[in-house]
């Protein structure tokens, strides 16, 4: 019998090559741009990462059941702007819905994450039962989402946050101590560890050790990798099919919703631009996380891995001062190479 | 020129886990009908499908009009002027009967434009060859399957063909359509084509055919005369194993009914109709048909897989409905899928994850988290219990031989502990040494007092396993037989009772 363990040094080169190639053009940036390793740098690198990895935990259930949501970032976008309506300053001119009451932030919140379900069910029922490709149907819903954003803002930019909301993407774990112990910890090196740690992030990591736990440690992750390793086969065995899709759908949109929340407290304004393109970066980070297109397939942690690799890529890429069209590009060959050496692995076994 | 047209010698074919073709071979002459023989999984289609290029053999050779050639894929097999009917068909329905017959050699103009006006001048002219009296224009969707499998053999005498391969062309055909599809055959044995011609209907070989060649178990048994051979003497020929030792001895004893289906009727008309039968506590029952007897159909119906319009089942007494799996798997009914690799494995996923998923609400700690380590016992039990070859539980059972992936599937079914096992064919694409474990788990079965439905196209299985028989032609239960009394001549003159 083949030895399991055995380290395969052309096998693991050909699995990480993107994450490699990636890590390499990182440390050639760092050797040719000043400040590419600081701590803004790398504080900007948490705050951007934390949003999209939420975002991408949503997408990965649909694209490891062999589905995938294309609205995935016009529902974000939907979210930062219900956010909006709820959380301007009650004082503020231009205020959306000038007779609201003060919200506080959490309860804004979970009513959008409720709001976002909705879509999310919506979704997964037309998958699930009405059998359109997730493709079609996801694509379909992006359009709606689109539209309803643009009915219920007036396509009109929103701004003039609370304060509370705004330090939900501002904050760091310093904030919040100083806030505790009343105290100025701008020059303490404990402050300094502490504000390298923004909210962004501890959201990101309740959701990704929830995602965790859901995914191997439930019976829902186990039906979810059932369905994407063999859909037939898990009906067979007697797994609710449809309920399994809609949960995974549902639960997406509820992840969009909280990014959205968060996307917009970092932005300090939303409008229906907001969060544009966001479900292909999810997918692409997904994909080059080693979440299968075949289904089946796929870790949190690679989810993770693959957000950092992408926004890496770009900081790079900024750094290194290439036009951000060119930027695009490099992207979008990052995105098709990643697909296709994960593809690559499937077909050698054939 | 040598005497035949076309030679195939010691072809080997190797599928994971199983040879589908041990030195199998085969010789055609030109203007004859060369009748290929063999039960189901004998490695006729297989052997075709390596003569024209769907398959690669690993070892062999094939010598065409006299010399070695190397067929790449179905269109060089075609270009050289092989041309295959398959017994699926795979006909493009939203397109024309002309561009169904073209498709992948259209005729060209100007080096990029699609002929049309000459595809469909040329259409019209094989169909009438076929004595198919269609306009080329229209689309295939609108023909009986009947006349597709015609618009096929027209295909391939477009493609002016030297060696046609009929693989089981009649399995769909009414009498009448047997009759033009022979006047045909013979049209073309006259215009000098070697055709290859698959059934399983013994009358229409003996009548059709010039020569049979007989295979079993993808092994080589002999080519004869036509006139030389009885139906009696091919079915010894295509079943001749020894039947003692390859089964285990079974000590269980069917005791009183407690699984009944009456009147179990498919919503197509084509398929299974007032199939009434029961089984007994602690029973083997063997379902016996040829290929389209839709016993895989009528058991995915009973399993909630396929839609009924009419039946009744009852078990212990009480009336089932079910509509999906689950509701079968509820009342105590497993079923091991005909396709291990389509319905049953989760190929990507590892040995435990596949025993657990049809059990996982029996391992819940407070409703929510799964108990990995009941789990792994869980898996670790069945592992040894049924000595499942696997380096460890986190394997992917995709890597597992066919054997011991039909034995994860039947832990998969043991953790519910059901009552009514529906097994379809059980050992298809496992080696002979596993196939004796799995029956081995079968008479076990039985003998803890389960009612096990088996469906088998292997006539020793059926006759070695059974305690009673049920034979199936085209979508009736045409009758059953006492396992004692079971043998291939009343269980073929069962499968063969067409109406």
């Amino acid at each position: 019998m083949q030895k399991l363990n055995t380290f395969n040094p052309k096998k693991f080169l050909s699995d990480n090559a993107i994450i490699l190639l990636i890590l390499l053009l990182a440390v050639f940036t760092a050797f040719n741009s000043e400040n590419f390793i600081s701590q803004s740098n790398l504080k900007n690198l948490i705050i951007n990462v934390s949003p999209r990895f939420i975002i991408a935990c949503g997408v990965s259930g649909c694209l490891i059941i062999k589905g995938t949501d294309l609205s995935a970032g016009r529902q974000v976008g939907l979210a930062a702007c219900v956010s909006a309506m709820l959380l301007q300053e009650v004082g503020y001119a231009a205020r959306m819905f000038p007779d609201l009451p003060d919200i506080p932030w959490p309860v804004a919140m979970l009513i959008v994450m409720a709001i976002m379900a909705v879509f999310g069910a919506i979704n997964g029922a037309i998958i699930a039962f009405l059998k359109v490709p997730p493709f079609i149907a996801t694509l379909g819903m992006q359009l709606v989402v689109y539209g309803i954003c643009s009915v219920t803002t007036g396509n009109q930019p929103m701004g003039g946050y609370k304060e509370s909301y705004r330090k939900v993407a501002s904050g760091t774990l310093k904030t919040w101590s100083e806030e505790l112990t009343k105290k100025d910890m701008s020059l303490n090196p404990i402050g300094k560890a502490l504000d390298f740690i923004p909210y962004l992030a501890i959201f990101a990591l309740i959701v990704g050790l929830f995602i965790w736990f859901l995914y191997n440690k439930t019976r829902h992750g186990k039906y979810m990798y059932a369905i994407g390793g063999n859909e037939s086969a898990a009906q067979v065995a007697g797994v609710n099919v449809p309920a399994t899709i809609i949960r995974i759908y549902v639960l997406a949109s509820i992840l969009y919703g909280l990014a959205g929340f968060l996307v917009g407290a970092k932005a300090g304004g939303a409008s229906t631009a907001t969060a544009y393109g966001y479900e292909l970066e999810a997918i692409a980070a997904c994909t080059i996380g080693g979440v299968s297109a075949n289904g089946g397939v796929g870790k949190v942690s690679g989810v993770l891995v693959g957000v950092l690799v992408f926004e890496v890529l770009k900081i790079c890429l900024q750094f290194l001062r290439l036009d951000p069209a060119y930027t695009f590009i490099a992207q979008g060959l990052v995105i098709i190479i990643a697909v296709a050496l994960d593809l690559r692995k499937y077909l050698a076994k054939k | 020129m040598s005497e035949y047209r076309l030679e195939m010698r010691g072809v080997v074919k190797t599928f994971p886990g199983v040879k589908a073709l041990d030195h199998a071979q085969l010789k055609l002459r030109p203007g004859s009908v060369h009748a290929l023989m063999g039960e189901n999984g004998a490695g006729k289609s297989t052997l075709m499908k390596c003569m024209f290029g769907i398959y690669h053999m690993d070892e062999g050779e094939v010598i065409y009009e006299g010399e070695p050639v190397h067929i790449r894929g179905p269109l060089d097999a075609l270009n050289r002027g092989i041309a295959m009917v398959h017994q699926e068909l795979q006909p493009i329905p939203e397109r024309s009967i002309a561009e169904n017959i073209y498709v992948g050699r259209y005729p060209m103009k100007m080096g990029f434009l699609v002929d049309h006006e000459k595809m469909y001048e040329d259409a019209a002219e094989v169909l009438k060859e076929v004595h198919l009296n269609f306009d080329p224009k229209a689309k295939l969707g609108t023909l009986s399957v009947s006349q597709m499998q015609l618009v096929e053999i027209a295909k391939a005498v477009s493609a002016d063909c030297k060696v046609l391969i009929l693989d089981e062309p009649t399995s769909s055909l009414t009498a009448a359509e047997v009759e033009a599809l022979f006047t045909i055959v013979n049209e073309l044995r006259g215009k000098g084509v070697s055709i290859v011609y698959i059934s399983h209907k013994m009358d229409e070989i003996l009548r059709i055919s010039d020569e049979v060649t007989i295979m079993r178990d993808g092994q080589y048994i002999g080519t004869w005369e036509a006139k030389e051979l009885t139906t009696d003497f091919i079915i010894t020929k295509m079943v001749g194993r020894e039947l003692s030792n390859l089964y285990p001895t079974r000590s269980n004893t069917p005791g009183e009914v407690v699984f009944e289906v009456e009147d179990f009727t498919s919503i197509n008309p084509k398929s299974f109709r007032h199939a009434s039968f029961n089984v007994r506590k602690g029973e083997i029952l063997g379902v016996a048909g040829l290929v389209g007897a839709q016993r895989t159909e009528l058991m995915e119906g009973l399993f909630g897989l396929r839609c009924h319009s009419a039946g009744k089942i009852t078990y212990q007494g009480k009336e089932l409905k079910i509509n999906q799996p689950k509701d079968a798997i509820d009342a105590g009914i497993a079923m091991l899928t005909e396709d291990r690799r389509a319905t049953g494995i989760l190929g990507v996923l590892s040995v435990a994850d596949n025993v657990s998923v049809a059990s996982l609400n029996q391992y819940l700690i407070g409703g929510i988290m799964l108990d990995d380590k009941k789990i792994e016992e869980l898996v670790q039990d069945n592992v040894a219990k049924l000595s499942i070859k696997t380096p460890s539980s986190k394997t992917q059972i995709q890597s597992l031989s066919g054997g011991n992936q039909q034995k994860v599937l039947i832990s998969r079914w043991l953790a519910r502990d059901p009552d009514v096992f529906i097994l379809d064919e059980p050992t298809r694409g496992i080696d002979v040494g596993a196939k004796y474990e799995i029956y081995c788990i079968i008479a076990d079965l039985a003998k803890k007092g389960k009612s096990v439905i088996m469906i088998s196209s292997e006539m020793s299985e059926l006759i070695g396993m059974s305690d009673r028989v049920m034979v199936m032609c085209d979508g009736r239960v045409t009758g059953f037989i006492d396992g004692k009394d079971a043998n291939q001549e009343n269980i073929m003159a069962l499968a063969t009772q067409f109406e």
